[in-house]
């Protein structure tokens, strides 16, 4: 029943924004172009409340037309039929109180007509009272870290939009710059309550579809709530600009049903027990550098670049530096610990104890860099024991 | 008696020839041109980077700028065309046609009029080298928003002292026309005789001296936070970084009226000239301009819906907001009651002006769709914001700014423009504009946040649109230059009163007018 009356809309809507998007075609003359290139509307809503702003957003532009029809017809018409050239001799009034109180007190009423939609849509959003699960958000410099609450599971989800398509080295895929490695995982059915916040700058959260968007404020707690009905994957983006990577901080939410998000918990748990488990064991070098690698791509590259020349004096590089060519201790503690005031975060709190020893490990032994020493997932652990 | 009042003007008349001429001036009319040929460089300079931007957004991928230049080149070509172009633009409108349109001889307080021009190569200087030093420019946004813009090197400092020294400029300026306006206007010229340009002006005046004080003060506190360890906008320290964007937008949504209100005025002064008629409602449309001044100052938080204000917070600044279509669709209903039985003609500085009244009615609508507090939690930080702020203040400000530079130019110069490279300027002008700006709210809906040198496939389609159209956009603003130049250069003499519809004060002095306007002060009945 509620599929229907969701369906309806959504069909005519898909119907005009078609022909639409064929005017539009011909009027520029780019012919062959597909259609989602042009979409002219917001995107399918997913949720009541994306509806809720996509009818609203439907009313207003009616009314818009409408008043846009009475202010221009009777402007053509002047244009058109008052000109000099065809002989039309000015009418010199200048006052006219009722029509003026008129147009004064009819758009009060106009708009009290559009304030009472508006006003009941927000009220609604406002509400994440009775929620069934709370995920909590963190926006980092140029990542999004995602805990569920009361569930001991925690990620990071990062851009995974290979380096080569954005330098136009290779062929951009469907998803180009909205995909990430790890997306959050919700289940359907379920109000779900984000509490967000910030480690660094604003950032804001926002998927398109959900009708959501809230500012990631570093040190404060801010709250919204969303919830999906159909399964799916849904796409957004980091829309508040902060900093470099702002472009490339996508957000990626898949939703699932309820059985399917209990059966992916367990995967992750065991995930995380395997890498737990990884990071109690000693590895060679090569080990080390080859999963290093990865992680500096995921994490380091945006700023560091992935050649290692950093972008000075922002970003130092690290191919030559001295701090990597100084004792390991030094190095694993600027990467564990950040340094305040600068750009360069903390990593030890977002990555695994394996991960960070392999990317200092990395850091040492790649581009010219040639220290040949390592470090063991045993040091970072030991690091991160000290009070 | 007699003999020495000529002795005595014929002296006054007498200035520093060359570069001194400038330097020295004290003369309204010669500082006018000089904020008007600042306000242009700038408009060129600031229409560079725009350009930039365009060509990189042409298609997904990185391919002219990286995303650091990238950052910077938006937030400059926001500052260069907010303090550089368009205020200065309409201070220069104010130097030229206050004093004439009144009956004033001058400026009331000249010197004090030479300093605030010549602070502001000084502040633009100071803004443009900083793309020079190391770490580049400012690339937080022209918003300025902490913490990201606690993080930037020296750039952000000189962008700090520039944004002082022009706002120091911008309540000198504001001072010296509020000043005039109330104490030079020649006899028998009541407040509600004034035409309805300096009405605009003397509001406008009002709002400068009260928020360019505000914004003095956030950005002092962005300059404490960085180098004197205060925590105004810093969590860890009890501050708050959404405190500064309460304060900024206090004085930045007034702000917007100071670039809006002046070109109503000049929209208000050229279609009853070009009707022939007078203007319609004439006492509401003072009433309106003065409302809009007044609701400026309680609509700020709309640009922060999605800071996760409470509620009622939410709910006030929607209701505040709407409020101000009351006031701005009186403007255009009166725009078009003067239209409605003149005897219309269509001359350059009349077709921008039609365009200036259906383009701003558009980003009229897409404010009031803005305005909805559920649309723009949607629409925030998208390229549907995008698109509405230039179409208010490219096809409202500057296209104002255009047509009052073609209405005023024979005036000023004594000559003719040249009426078919003015309407060519108009027509590639007008239509490039909504090739590059229209397609924005498509791609604002469909999801494509501001601020970002890079995108998703979906959406190149419009983007590579709207980069053609930025392109010929900027390029048609040559044809501008080529105008104005061939006109000061020579052509047909304008006489007195080149427009029939015309009669406000400055049609009766000689065009151009002697370089003391009004020696002896016209009696107005």
């Amino acid at each position: 029943m509620q599929g229907d009356t969701l369906c309806e809309p959504d069909r005519r809507a898909a119907r005009a924004s078609e022909v639409a998007a064929g005017v539009m075609c011909m009027l520029f003359g780019c012919a062959g172009a597909s259609r989602a290139d042009y979409a002219l509307n917001l995107p399918p809503p997913a949720t009541g409340i994306a509806r809720q702003i996509y009818d609203l957003h439907t009313l207003i532009l009616w009314i818009c037309a409408a008043i846009l029809v009475v202010v221009f017809v009777p402007m053509v018409i002047a244009l058109v039929r008052h000109r000099r050239s065809a002989g039309h001799v000015a009418h010199r009034f200048h006052d006219n109180l009722r029509l003026e109180i008129l147009w004064t007190v009819i758009p009060v009423l106009i708009l009290v007509g559009m304030a009472y939609p508006a006003t009941k849509t927000v009220i609604e959003m406002k509400d994440w009272s009775a929620s069934d699960m709370t995920i909590k958000v963190v926006g980092r410099q140029w990542k999004w870290e995602y805990e569920y609450v009361d569930e001991d599971l925690r990620f990071i989800s990062t851009l995974s939009t290979p380096r080569s398509e954005i330098d136009n080295a290779s062929a951009k895929n469907a998803n180009y710059l909205l995909e990430v490695d790890r997306p959050l995982v919700v289940p359907t059915g379920a109000k779900i309550k984000l509490i967000l916040t910030a480690s660094d700058v604003i950032h804001a959260w926002w998927i398109p579809a959900f009708g959501v968007k809230q500012d990631a404020v570093p040190g404060f707690i801010r709250e919204t709530w969303f919830r999906v009905d159909e399964p799916g994957t849904y796409r957004g983006q980091c829309a508040e600009l902060c900093g470099v990577g702002h472009g490339f901080m996508p957000i990626v939410v898949e939703a699932v049903t309820p059985e399917r998000f209990l059966s992916w918990k367990t995967e992750q748990r065991t995930q995380m027990a395997a890498l737990k488990e990884a990071s109690t064991r000693e590895y060679t070098l090569t080990e080390l550098v080859g999963h290093g690698e990865k992680v500096y791509a995921a994490n380091c590259a945006v700023c560091h670049q992935a050649n290692g020349g950093g972008v000075p004096p922002a970003f130092p590089p690290l191919d030559g530096s001295k701090l990597v060519a100084g004792p390991a201790g030094d190095h694993l503690d600027r990467v564990f610990n950040g340094r305040s005031g600068t750009a360069m975060q903390a990593f030890g709190p977002q990555l695994s104890d394996f991960d960070i020893a392999a990317v200092v490990t990395f850091e040492r032994n790649s581009w010219s860099n040639r220290i040949g020493d390592m470090v063991q997932p045993a040091q970072v652990a030991a690091l991160r024991k000290q009070p | 008696m007699h003999t020495a009042t000529i002795d005595d003007s014929a002296h006054h008349d007498e200035h520093p020839y060359g570069l001194m001429r400038w330097v020295t001036t004290t003369n309204h009319k010669d500082i006018g041109t000089l904020y008007l040929w600042f306000s242009f460089v700038m408009f060129l300079a600031a229409g560079s980077m725009a350009m930039l931007i365009r060509m990189e957004l042409f298609q997904p991928g990185l391919q002219l700028v990286q995303p650091e230049l990238f950052n910077q080149l938006t937030t400059m070509h926001g500052l260069l065309m907010i303090f550089g172009a368009i205020m200065p633009a309409f201070v220069g409108f104010a130097n030229w046609q206050v004093p004439l349109m009144i009956g004033a001889p001058d400026m009331a307080f000249p010197r004090l009029n030479n300093w605030s021009f010549w602070l502001l190569p000084v502040a633009a200087t100071l803004l443009i080298a900083s793309l020079f030093v190391p770490g580049g420019a400012v690339a937080g946004g022209w918003t300025l928003y902490p913490p990201l813009f606690i993080q930037g090197g020296i750039a952000y400092d000189m962008a700090i002292l520039a944004m002082h020294i022009l706002g120091l400029s911008s309540i000198m300026g504001a001072i010296n026309i509020i000043t005039t306006i109330l104490n030079m206007r020649a006899p028998g010229m009541t407040m509600m005789k004034m035409p309805m340009f300096v009405w605009t002006w003397l509001i406008t005046a009002y709002l400068l001296v009260a928020v360019m004080p505000v914004l003095a003060c956030a950005i002092t506190m962005l300059l404490t936070d960085r180098h004197f360890g205060t925590h105004f906008f810093d969590a860890a320290g009890g501050g708050d970084p959404v405190l500064f964007q309460h304060i900024f937008w206090f004085f930045g949504h007034p702000e917007v009226y100071i670039m809006i209100l002046p070109a109503f005025g000049i929209i208000s002064t050229i279609i009853p000239t070009f009707s022939r008629k007078p203007l319609f409602g004439y006492v509401s449309m003072v009433i309106a301009v003065a409302s809009i001044a007044v609701l400026s100052f309680i609509v700020w938080a709309h640009h922060m819906f999605s800071t996760g204000m409470p509620l009622g917070g939410q709910l006030f600044f929607m209701y505040s907001t709407m409020l101000i279509a009351v006031p701005t669709g009186v403007k255009v209903f009166n725009w078009l009651a003067t239209l409605w039985r003149g005897s219309i003609s269509f001359e350059t500085p009349m077709l921008f002006s039609l365009a200036v009244v259906c383009l701003f009615t558009l980003g009229g609508f897409s404010g009031l769709v803005l305005g909805l507090v559920p649309v723009d939690i949607q629409l925030q930080d998208t390229y549907y914001v995008v698109a509405h702020f230039h179409y208010v203040l490219f096809s409202g400000a500057a296209m104002s700014i255009m047509a009052g530079v073609y209405y005023w130019l024979p005036k000023w110069t004594g000559h003719m423009y040249d009426e078919t490279v003015g309407k060519w300027h108009f027509w590639l002008t007008t239509i490039a504009f909504n090739v590059t700006f229209f397609p924005m709210h498509f791609l604002g809906l469909a999801g494509m946040p501001r601020r970002i040198p890079d995108y998703a496939m979906q959406f190149e389609g419009f983007n590579s649109i709207a980069s053609v159209g930025a392109i010929v956009l900027g390029l048609s603003q040559l044809l501008f230059l080529y105008c104005v130049v061939k006109c000061i250069r020579g052509g047909a003499a304008a006489g007195d009163r080149p427009w029939d519809g015309a009669d406000s004060l400055e049609w009766t002095l000689s065009s151009p007018p002697p370089y003391h306007s009004f020696a002896v002060p016209p009696q107005v009945r």
